[in-house]
Formats: structure tokens, sequence, C-alpha cells
């Protein structure tokens, strides 16, 4: 007998600010098909910020909502407007990142054609031209779109498929860079290979846990593991799975191997996107999986996250000692950082939750503008992203020296900047919540991380510049908006942060 | 006997500012405007910088004076300035305000009025120097620190002033840093300073720990609450702070080594104002040395054993600004003296006023001598320079007249009334204290005979190619100035102003009470006839032959020890620097072998690790797979684990 099947209530202006993004990247998309190729680059930009902005705008207007929609496979509640929040506006700034050209010769980090192969007389003809593949707008605005998605999906289904969608422009994102593109392809290749490999443990998790609870649904599972006589092998091996999915992509030990190698060969811009938006995302993945939908079992789950977050910023902090490039040393330390916010989340406690959300709004900014300077410090083969080559950057230029030297600080932790609250509120729920030996191996870690921090600023500042050294480009207004307001936005969190701590603290409650 | 009537017992409360004292703060904002200006403005300030830093104290000085004469017209004359909340914390509140009371106001007076005259002297001595614009800047901070020391309502904000007016000393001492004397002497001093300073700090701190504030109105109000204990020992803690500051014994040595200054500097700084500090402070805390008989009588035997030395030191050196120098460190150690006495610090700030003009004025005399003398400073290498010099010579003369105390200058008033009231403290520490006094006053006579002697007369012993003559009306208008205060401030202060009454207020009133010990008369003539034995006695030893330009080898072993300093360096050396060597040389040992050591051990440990570590990271995927396979076995194995645990 054939039942009705009911058509779930959609709540469309819980759902705007996803649907703005994703439309204009389905726009984009059509803009690379039929705008001519000349003035593809200026539409899509436009569209892009546009777009970001208008979600900007719907999440603003979207502030209070706190609902469960599209037959309860979306939650939209603070955590997830938060994120929301903060990954549209750091997405506008990778844009930013994305669509300056000032830089390399007139074309911009990304190549010109993908599908050349690297090395031929083509190549070569091509990397000085100014053309560029502009699908990396739409590319982005679909991985954002699916960043969005990630952390609010209430139905482990629907966020395998966020999953997806934020990860696919990414492997391809990371193949696009304009120099150094056998290095680029290996990067894409592995981080491909690996993340198909880490979806696969996901959605072996994913199966499990329908198996014990019946339904994919994170609210089901939570109420599936109040009931005494379920099988709980099935919940444990199903939650061990799933972990392993969303920690490989926050970069925790033991699954942060492909962190180094992508964020190096990507083209810069990309590598600034990867590490402050998709680690935001998805920690708001982990937070749901972990606050809504075992929150109940976490006396269970914590050991095995105390360990993993414990090696994390170990591991982490002890292999940024000995890195001589510059993008793979902040690989470690943006390892190191997913160790730190670990703690807050272990905590699992409204402290913790507001706390990880404060850490992850003032660890993306920083981040941000910290690669946005990376792009800046040139020699004849593209950027001088090896340490030695930064040797007496500050004689030379010291305005963008000591920029870089304050967001080194703020990653360390000093005191009047935002790394220094955002450690102190994770901390401080750490400790509240009963992880006091995890804070203190936090400290112990973030005072090796100050080392290496430090060593760059001695480097920049305390060193006779090289004679063959590095130039600094002077950016366009773009790759100066980004860096200013990155270094803006870890100011004023380090020296006025209550307005933004009250705002993640009202945001901290999930639904269920 | 002089009777002091306690001045704790009641009450103290500061009326709110109004009227022209509502812009007080435009006293420090002013110089301290002036050197912000010369020191950002870089070299476009050369050309007018030092003029403006003249206009500045200058309107600083005009401003004090309206203050002042508002203040005159109160009935009221303690007004304080609320300025803004400095340290607003749960159990601490710190309000920043400025107090204008009669002994601020006196010191306003003095040290914008001899700054202003010291700031245009300086145009026309540091003419020339490349760096005036610095000078001028450290200058009108000096000012700027001084004020604030003087105004600040709380010994906090006193405290910041005093560092403040620590650092322009400081800068100033080394102001011709690339002469190794000069920086030493700048060391020297700061860390004599440092020493008292750590005294006045924690006295603040025991302040805030027995009454909980530390502004002067809820200090002194509440003095009387103290027990003697702590009142002692807050009194000889601030009492340790002002020897730091105003060069007294034990911590007189820096002052004379100070004169590597330029000689301005050494006038205002080192003579007039900084060095007088310590007697403000003394001054200022009466309320709670009236209730500590202990740390005032320890006060006066400071100042008398520190006269004592000034002086016989003073006799040895050939250096005219050592001397000088010297003399400054026995005349503030009458100040001392007579701050420590119940009832007598109005005469220890008379004398401070008189002693401003007369010692600022000698020192611009002596800045006058070494310009026309291509800087020589032996007194040796003088002779004669009254034919060659004669308004130099007059103020100098001035100023000689003053400090040895012959009527009608300053010096007579101010230091006959010190010796009087020393000898009226009765007993046996009065006769003690007068005494030395009084001989005192015949050993300053002596040495500044001498000096006048070995500059302005006898046989003229200069060195080749010196040609002396006249300095330029910039500054010697100044002088002349000064050395007209020289002559009237005395009668003038204590009669036309009647500083002990205008003071009153502050320091407590005194009444003449009971017999003095000794007769005004009587002592007055006592002191003359010291006076004169001195000069007679200087002058028979230099004034009859002619003085060798080498000092004589052959003398007294009080001469061999003054010329040494009393040795005091030496104890320094020996008591403090060699065993602090000793201490610095074993922590660093300490420090390289025990705690770099750990911490270098630890570094290379977590670097050795990170180097291991890194050939994980091999750069193929298929180990990268392989880790996280192994990874995620023990998820799954932690995750079991715990479930089959419980």
């Amino acid at each position: 007998m054939p039942t009705d099947i009911q058509a779930p209530e959609i709540l469309y202006g819980p759902l705007s600010p996803m649907l703005i993004v994703f439309a204009a990247a389905c726009i984009g998309v059509l803009v690379e098909a039929l705008a001519p190729a000349a003035r593809r680059r200026g539409i899509q930009v436009v569209l892009a910020v546009g777009g970001l902005l208008a979600a900007l705008v719907a999440i603003i207007v979207q502030r209070g909502a706190r609902t469960l929609t599209a037959g309860d496979a979306i939650a939209v509640d603070g955590p997830t407007l938060f994120i929301q929040g903060v990954l549209v506006v750091l997405g506008v700034l990778s844009i930013l990142l994305l669509a300056e050209r000032g830089l390399d010769g007139s074309g911009g980090a990304v190549v010109a054609r993908a599908s050349t192969t690297p090395g031929s007389r083509e190549d070569m003809r091509l990397a000085d031209s100014d053309a560029m593949q502009s699908e990396v707008f739409p590319l982005a605005m679909f991985s954002l779109g699916g960043m969005m998605l990630f952390p609010a999906s209430n139905n482990l289904l629907l966020m395998f498929v966020a999953l997806e969608t934020l990860s696919f422009p990414l492997y391809l994102m990371a193949g696009l860079a304009r120099r150094r593109r056998l290095l680029s392809q290996e990067a894409a290749v592995k981080y491909f290979l690996l993340g198909a490999f880490a979806s696969a443990f996901f959605i072996y998790g994913v199966a499990l846990l329908y198996g014990y609870a019946g339904s994919v649904d994170a609210g089901k599972i939570f109420d599936a593991t109040g009931d005494v006589g379920s099988n709980d092998v099935l919940l444990y091996l199903g939650l061990a799975m799933l972990a392993v999915g969303l920690l490989f992509k926050i970069g925790a030990v033991p699954f942060q191997a492909w962190t180094p190698d992508v964020y190096q060969g990507s083209p810069t811009p990309v590598t600034a996107l990867m590490a402050a938006c998709t680690k935001i995302a998805a920690f708001g993945a982990v937070l749901r999986v972990f606050y809504v939908a075992v929150g109940r079992d976490q006396w269970d789950w914590r050991p095995m996250m105390w360990a993993i977050a414990i090696l994390t910023m170990v591991v982490g902090a002890i292999l940024a000692v000995t890195q001589t490039d510059v993008k793979r040393m902040l690989a470690y330390s943006s390892v190191a950082h997913t160790g730190f916010i670990l703690i807050g989340v272990i905590a699992v406690s409204k402290a913790g939750l507001s706390g990880t959300l404060f850490y992850l709004a003032t660890y993306g900014f920083t981040t941000m503008a910290a690669f946005a300077i990376v792009t800046l410090v040139r020699d004849s083969s593209g950027e001088a992203t090896h340490l030695a080559q930064w040797t007496g950057l500050g004689r030379r230029s010291p305005l963008v020296a000591g920029v870089f030297a304050f967001l080194l600080f703020a990653f360390a932790g000093i005191p009047l900047t935002s790394g220094f609250m955002a450690k102190f509120a994770v901390f401080q729920a750490g400790t509240a919540g009963g992880a006091g030996v995890l804070v203190v191996v936090g400290v112990v870690a973030s005072a090796v991380t100050a080392f290496f921090y430090a060593r760059v600023v001695v480097l920049m500042f305390f060193n006779e510049p090289a004679a063959d050294g590095p130039t600094v480009a002077i950016p366009s207004a773009l790759t100066a908006t980004t860096i200013a307001l990155g270094l803006a936005v870890t100011i004023v969190l380090g020296v006025y942060p209550q307005p933004m701590l009250d705002l993640a603290d009202q945001a901290a409650l999930f639904i269920r | 006997m002089l009777g002091a009537a306690p001045l704790a017992a009641e009450t103290i409360e500061y009326v709110a500012a109004d009227g022209p004292l509502s812009y007080l703060w435009l006293l420090i904002a002013l110089p301290a405007l002036g050197s912000a200006i010369l020191l950002l403005g870089g070299r476009r300030t050369d050309k007018w910088g030092p003029n403006l830093a003249c206009a500045m104290t200058g309107a600083a000085f005009v401003y004090g004076l309206i203050s002042f004469l508002d203040l005159r017209g109160r009935a009221e004359q303690s007004v304080d300035l609320h300025l803004f909340s400095w340290i607003p914390v749960a159990g601490f509140h710190v309000d920043a305000g400025l107090l204008f009371d009669p002994l601020s106001a006196t010191f306003v007076l003095l040290i914008t009025g001899v700054g202003f005259l010291i700031h245009v002297y300086s145009l026309g001595y540091m003419d020339g120097d490349p760096r005036k614009r610095i000078f001028f800047a450290y200058l009108n901070l000096f000012v700027a620190a001084m004020l604030l020391l003087v105004l600040g309502d709380s010994f906090l904000a006193l405290y910041v002033g005093w560092e403040g007016v620590g650092l322009a000393s400081y800068l100033l001492i080394a102001f011709y840093f690339y002469r190794p004397t000069a920086a030493t002497a700048a060391k020297k001093a700061f860390i004599a300073n440092r020493v008292g300073d750590v005294g006045l700090s924690i006295a603040i701190m025991v302040m805030f720990a027995a009454l909980g504030t530390t502004s002067f109105e809820g200090v002194f109000s509440n003095a009387g609450a103290l027990t003697a204990g702590t009142a002692t020992a807050i009194g000889l803690l601030l009492l340790l702070g002002a020897c730091g500051k105003s060069g007294q014994f034990p911590l007189q040595t820096w002052l004379p080594d100070a004169m590597e200054g330029p000689t301005p500097v050494s006038a205002l700084i080192h003579a007039a104002t900084m060095v007088t500090a310590g007697v403000y402070l003394i001054a200022r805390a009466t309320p709670i040395f009236d209730h500590t008989e202990t740390a005032a009588l320890v006060v006066s035997i400071i100042g008398a054993i520190t006269l004592v030395i000034g002086c016989i030191i003073g006799c040895a050196y050939d250096d005219i600004k050592k001397v000088l120098a010297y003399s400054t460190v026995s005349q503030i150690g009458y100040m001392f003296l007579a701050v420590g006495i119940p009832g007598a610090g109005a005469f220890a700030i008379l004398h401070l006023l008189t002693h401003g003009f007369f010692k600022a004025c000698m020192f611009l005399s002596a800045g006058s001598v070494m310009h026309g003398m291509d800087d020589q400073v032996d007194m040796r290498r003088y002779g004669g320079l009254r034919k060659y010099m004669p308004v130099t010579y007059a103020c100098m003369g001035a100023g000689y007249l003053a400090i040895i105390g012959l009527p009608p200058f300053a010096g007579f008033f101010s230091k006959d009334k010190i010796i009087e009231s020393a000898y009226d403290l009765g007993g046996t520490r009065g006769w003690v204290l007068g005494t030395v006094a009084l001989l005192g006053a015949g050993v300053t006579a002596f040495y500044m005979t001498r000096l006048m002697v070995m500059t302005f007369f006898g046989n003229e012993r200069w060195t080749e190619g010196q040609h002396p003559h006249e300095s330029p009306k910039v500054m010697t208008v100044p002088m002349v100035l000064l050395a007209v205060g020289s002559l009237v401030s005395g009668f003038g202060l204590l009669y036309v102003v009647d500083l002990p009454q205008w003071l009153s207020p502050v320091l407590g009133h005194h009444e003449e009470a009971g017999p003095h010990t000794i007769s005004v008369v009587v002592l007055t003539a006592l002191t003359l006839v010291v006076v004169a034995g001195g000069v007679a006695g200087a002058v028979y030893a230099f004034g009859r032959r002619p003085v060798p330009t080498t000092p004589p080898v052959a003398v007294t072993p009080i001469t061999v020890a003054a010329r040494k300093n009393l040795y005091f360096d030496s104890l320094n050396e020996s008591l403090l620097m060699r065993p602090g060597q000793y201490l610095t040389r074993a922590l660093v040992f300490l420090d390289n072998r025990g705690i770099d050591g750990a911490v270098n051990g630890l570094a290379a440990g977590i670097g050795g690790g990170s180097g291991r570590l890194r050939r994980i990271q091999t750069g193929f995927v298929r180990s990268y797979a392989l880790s996280m396979f192994g990874g995620a076995a023990v998820v799954v194995a932690a995750l079991l684990a715990v479930r089959l645990g419980t």
C-alpha cells in the first residue's frame, strides 16, 4: 500500500544565507559559460563578493533564528549562524586575495589554464600572460556554501553531502597554483586521495550509527543514547569512524599528515581559505556531532579526545620547530591550534562552546592576514617562502615585517592580541570542565610554539638582510584590505574583546 | 623653646579648585608639551626650539604667579584639583589630582622662576652645541616632572614625578655621553637614586598596607592611627628616598660626580631644585614625622653628618664645580637638619629658597668663568679674574656673601634661624646639633673664601692661549637677577612675606615658646665671629702667597682623606660594589650552567625530537594513509576500551 510522502516544511528565511551563496555559485558557472572571457574575472569577483555580503546581511537578519527545518535535516541555531557569519566575512577576504593580480606580473596566484602540461611551452607562455582560470571563484563559492552547510547539518547524511560539497572544490583549487605547478598538483592529488579515504570512514560511521539508532538525525541518535537496551558497540564503532572523518578535516594528529604538503603546494590564497574557513566549518561539524548527537556519552568519548588533543598540540608544536618553509610552519602551527581549540570542545559546556567559537573567529582572521602577507614576499620565481629568505625583512620593509610579527605574536598568544584572549577563553573553559591536565599541556605546548614564532621575528628584525633577498611587493587595495581587516580584528579582539565574547556567549546554544 | 602644634590631630580636607586654579594642569602640561615638540619635531625645531622651551617655562612661571596670587587671596589655602580616576580597581582607588597649597605654590615659583632664568642663560651657554635642542627638550622635561613632583596630591603622583626628575637628571648628566666620565657619572647618579627610590616605594606600600590610601589627604588625616613603629618605619623609608634624591649621607657621592653635566644643569637640577626634592618630601610628610620623634631625629642627625662631610671635602677640591657641589651637599644638610626639628620646617624651606637663589647664582657665575676660560674648571689655573669679568665677579660675590651668611644677604637670615632652632631643641641633642651647624658655617666661610680668592684674586695662573672675557648679556642678565635674589630674598621672605606664617597650614604653627637656649643676639654675634674666623683663615692660607698650579703633596691626613671624598667611594666600593659583583658573577654562573643549561637542554631535546618526528612526514600518500588507518584503529580501540572498561 503506497503511503503519501509528506513534503517536509522548508523555512526559507533561516536557509537564505546558504541559498544566496549557492545561487551566486550557480550563477558563477553560468557566467563562465556565457560571459566573454575578458570580462569574466571582474564579473566573478563582483558576483562572489556581492553574494557573500548579501549572505552576511541575511545572517544578520536571521540572527535570532533557532529552528530545525527541512525535515529536521538542517539546524539553524546560534553556533550555526555565528560560524556562518565568520565564514562569509573570511570568504570575502579570501575572494579578495584570489582576485589580487598586482603581485605576480599581470596574472594572479591562480594558473592561466589548469589543463596545460606543467613545463610545456604552452605553459611557459601562459605563465606570464594575464589570463587566469576564473572558475576558481564559483569553486570557492561552492566550497564556502558547503562549509556553511557543514555545521548546520543536523542529519548525518546531509553532513556527508556538505563535507563533499566543501571538499571537492578545494581539491581542484589546491592544484591551481600558477607557480610550482607540479608541487601544486601533487598537493591536490594527495589531498583528494586522503580526503576520499577519510570520507569513506565518515560514511561508514554514519551507516553504523544508523544501525545503532535507526536514524541519522542527530536528535534521534541523542534519544537513542538514552535507551539502556541498545547495542552500543555499534554506537562506539560508528562514532569512532565518524570522528576520523571529522578529525581529518580539522587536521588533528594522527590525521594531520596532509596539512603541510597541501598548505605548501596550494596557491596561497587557497591555503588561506583552507586554513581559515575549512577549519572553522569542520569544527562547527565536530561541535554538532559531539555536543548534539553524542553529548550524553561525553564520559565515553572524552578519553579518546583527550589523547587526540594532547597529541595534536604536542606534535604540531614540536614539528613546527624545525620547519624551514613559512607555509609549512604555518601549517604545523595550525595543527597545534587545532589541539588548543579541541580543549574548548572537550569541555562540553556553554563556556567551552563559546570559547571555541571565539577562538575560531580570532584564529580565522589572524590566519587570513598571515597568509596574505606570505603572498607579498616574493622573488623572481614567485613567493619566497623559505624562511632563510625572510632574513632581515624587518630592515627592508618594517611595516610588512612588523604586521607579520604582530600576527605571529597573536598566534603565540601574547596579551593584547586576540590570540591571548582566545587561548584564555578555551583554557578557562577547560579548567572549569575538569581538564586541568589538558590545559597544562596546552600552556606548555604554546610555550613551544612561541619559540618558533619568536624565531621568525628574530630572523626578520635582528639579522642583516641577504644581498639577493626577496622583495616585498606593494599590494593592491584587495590584499591590503584583507591584511588590514585581519590585523584590525586581531588587535581589537585583543584589546577590547568583550562585545565579541558576548556575541559568542549568546550564540552558544545548540538546538536538538 | 619652639613648640609645634601637632597638625595631624585635625582631619585634613582640601577644597576643590575653581577660578584660575582649575587649570593647574597647565603648569605641567606647558613644559611637557615643549619637551614633546622638541623631541618629536626633530631637526625642524632646531632653530626656534630652544626659544620655545624658554617661552614654555616662562609661561608656566607667569601662570604659577597668577595662581600664587589667587591662593594668597583665599581663606582655604589647600586647593585640590581632581584630574581623572587613575587606577580604579576594586578595593584600590587612586585618583590623579593636583594639590596647590602654600608649600607647593612656593616650590612652583622657585622651579619655574629659577628654571626660567636658567633656560635663558642656557641660550647663551649652549650656543653652538649641535645638540642644543635636545638639551632644552630634557630641560623642559625636567621642569615638567619636577612640577608634577611638587603638585601631585598623592604619594603615588609624587613618585611619578620623582622618577621623572631622576630620568631627566640622568639624561642631562650624560648629556656629553661620549665622555666616559659623564656616562659613568650618570650611571652612578641613577643607581644611587634607585637605592633611595626603593625606600620611597616601600614607604608608599607600607602606607597603603596600613591606611589603604596613598593620597596626602587620606594619609595625613589618618596619620594618628599609625602605630609608633609603623610611623617610624615610614619616616625612615621616606628619609632613605630623600637621601638618595638630595645627595645626603650615605648616598651623597653621586652628586659631585653629577657635575659632569653642562653647568646650567648643575645650577638648576643639582643645586636649586631637584636635589631639594628630598627636603620637600620630608616637609610634605610633616604630619607623619609629627608622630615619630625617632625618625625626625634621624633626619636631623643625617643632615648634621652630611653638612660636616660636605664642608670638609669642599675644602680639598680644586675643581670649581665640585667645590660648589659639595657645598650643595653641605647646605642641603642644613635643610635636613632643620626639617627634622619640630616646628623648624619653615626655616628649612626658607633656606631652601635662599639657597636656590645664591647657589644657582654661583653655579651660573662658575659657568660664566668656565665660558671665558675655555671650559677650564681647575681653580689653580684661574686667578685675577675680577678685572676681566667684573659682572661675573660681582654676581659670584653676591652669592658668596649670601652663602657665608653675611648680613643682609639671604643666607644670613636662613642659616641663622637654623642654628638658632637647633640650639633651641635643648638638651644634649640641641647643643650637639647647634654646635655642628655653627662650626659648619665657619668651615663654609673658609672654603668659599678659598674659592673666591683662587678664582678672582691673586696672580694669573692661566694656561697658554686663554683670553678671559665677560659672558654675553643673555648669560649675565639671569646671573644679575639671581644675584639680586641672593641679596634680598632672605629678608624679603622672612619679614615681608612672612614665610613661616604662610607655610603654617602645611608645616604646622610654631610659636615662640620660652626663652632661647642662647639669646638671639649672642648667637648671631657668635655666628658672625665664627664666619669671620673662617674667612680670615682662608685669606691667610691662600691670599698671602701665590697659589701653586699643582696641588701640594705634603698635606694633613684630613686633606688627603677629603681629596678622596673621605673614602666614601672606596667604602661603597668595598661594601656594596665588590660583594655585588661577586653575587652577580655567582648568579651569572648559576644562570649559565644551571638555568640556561636546563633551558637549552630542553630546547635541544625538542629540536631533536622535531627532527626525528619530521622523518614520519615522508611525502608519500601511502604512508600518510597508513598512519591515518593506524590512527583510526587506535580511535576505535580507545572508544571500545572505554566501553568494555565500564
